[in-house]
């Protein structure tokens, strides 16, 4: 089914969204990918402050190419989910919603989805520039030293994603399989 | 008779060479997507693979990079064997030329100084650089920019002799279910088969420059060619995972000379944003 979401994703929203849906998304979200991760993740575990609220938060797995004169962002597509797995069960327990990747995830991401009523969406990987355009405004909010893995905060119009986990734990990949 | 060649024109063209296989692909590669999309028979799929016909000519016209992976910078260096480098270190010159490219060209930087402290060079110096010599007194120059999201789905396998034709078959396969939506399918399959280990990887990783509709000379190599493409594209992994009959694009494999007790197979993944371009000095 085709949906109109917006973001940050609510946990109501959430429950809505079925395996396999294809999901336009408006609004807000964060990019995060390996060292961004990995940093939140001591830092929770340490007890220490993040930069950004988690509460129901949208996490686009992304580490842009530098923008031209005049672009919002450069080429802008997702990056591989599995290599965030050992740190998203965590997040999702903090309140992260919704996460954007491509590509399967473990057992324990899985579970974590279920237990939180999150969802994992996949962006089309490889299509960078066509999903650049669907970005309005980009800018850097933290750990500006990583560079392309910096956390921005996102503006987004109709970023094309389909649901791979739902709130039930449906893995669309996993049901693709079985066809 | 021995040709000079100033290291400082390598500089230029590898610089202009990481601009354009970033933004453009190959012609054979554009009409093998345009052939996909006439063949495919799942809607979302299509739909997918139209998407990313959209996203090539949208990085062509507004020069955005086809995708934000822009990889690490590989380059085979076919030097003739009667040129004379002159002007400088050549290894400096070539990673030079990736330093300007990707700076200049609003590419990203992936790559990081040590693979345990992970610090970025910020350059996405240096890149991985295969040398060959050859008759003749040009220098051909290959950059393929590497993406590692489907790099990392890529495998070597130590095969014994008596796994035959069905092992090479079966092993593709394998590492092409193993990969599934992870490497961006579609794909194209790079397979190096005999030689040594290392000499399989290179191979493999060489088969991905050739044309889309090239095949290897050999019959019974072709054969298999063939072969992993059709059964490939019948594991519906389909465009970006979601399904359909387009899972891989090309198949390709390189042989070498092997030693009696083995049969080593390598097999590099490449997403199909599989970019390479050349030129000859
Ligand atoms: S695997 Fe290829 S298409 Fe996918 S993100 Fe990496 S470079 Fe881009």
């Amino acid at each position: 089914m085709r949906k109109e979401i917006q973001l940050p994703l609510t946990k109501e929203q959430a429950k809505t969204l079925k395996a396999g849906d294809m999901c336009f998304a408006t609004g807000v979200l964060y990019t995060a990918r390996d060292a961004a991760h990995k940093r939140m993740y001591d830092s929770l575990l340490n007890g220490e402050e993040i930069p950004i609220s988690l509460e129901e938060t949208a996490l686009y797995y992304l580490g842009p190419t530098p923008a031209r004169e005049g672009n919002v962002i450069g080429s802008a597509g997702p990056t591989t989910a599995s290599r965030m797995d050992k740190y998203t069960p965590l997040l999702l327990g903090k309140g992260v919603s919704a996460v954007i990747g491509k590509g399967k995830r473990n057992e324990e991401v899985h579970r974590a989805i279920k237990e939180h009523g999150a969802v994992y969406f996949a962006a089309i990987g490889g299509a960078g520039a066509l999903l650049s355009k669907c970005i309005k405004k980009a800018e850097v909010i933290a750990y500006d030293d990583l560079g392309t893995e910096a956390i921005r905060r996102l503006e987004v119009e109709q970023l094309p994603v389909v649901v791979i986990i739902d709130t039930m734990g449906n893995d669309y990949y996993e049901m693709v399989e079985k066809e | 008779m021995i040709r000079e060649i100033d290291v400082k024109l390598l500089t230029e063209e590898i610089s202009k060479l990481c601009i354009q296989a970033t933004h453009f692909l190959s012609q054979d590669m554009v009409d093998a997507f345009q052939k996909a999309y006439e063949k495919e028979r799942k809607p979302l799929a299509k739909e997918i693979l139209s998407q990313l016909q959209e996203n090539l000519s949208i990085a062509g016209e507004d020069m955005i990079p086809i995708c934000q992976d822009t990889g690490m910078a590989v380059i085979f260096m076919e030097v003739g064997q009667d040129v004379h480098f002159v002007g400088g270190d050549l290894y400096e010159a070539i990673n030079k030329g990736v330093a300007k490219g990707y700076t200049e060209g609003y590419l990203r930087k992936s790559v990081v100084e040590d693979p345990l402290l992970r610090v970025n060079t910020k350059d996405n110096t240096p890149a991985v650089i295969h040398y060959s010599v050859v008759p003749g007194d040009q220098v051909k120059i290959t950059l393929a920019p590497k993406g590692f999201g489907s790099e990392n789905m890529s495998k070597v396998y130590m095969l014994k002799p008596a796994d035959g034709k069905e092992g090479v078959v079966n092993s593709i396969l394998d590492a092409i279910s193993a990969a599934g939506p992870n490497a961006c399918p579609p794909l194209v399959i790079g397979a190096g088969l005999g030689g040594d280990f290392e000499l399989a990887a290179k191979m493999a990783k060489h088969a991905l420059t050739l044309p889309v509709e090239y095949h290897s000379p050999k019959e019974h190599i072709a054969e298999i060619e063939r072969e992993v493409f059709e059964k490939a594209n019948q594991l519906n992994i389909g465009p970006a995972g979601l399904g359909g009959d387009t899972t891989v694009l090309a198949v390709h494999i390189e042989s070498f000379p092997t030693h009696i007790a083995g049969m080593p197979l390598a097999v590099n993944m490449c997403c199909h944003v599989n970019r390479h371009a050349s030129v000859v000095i």
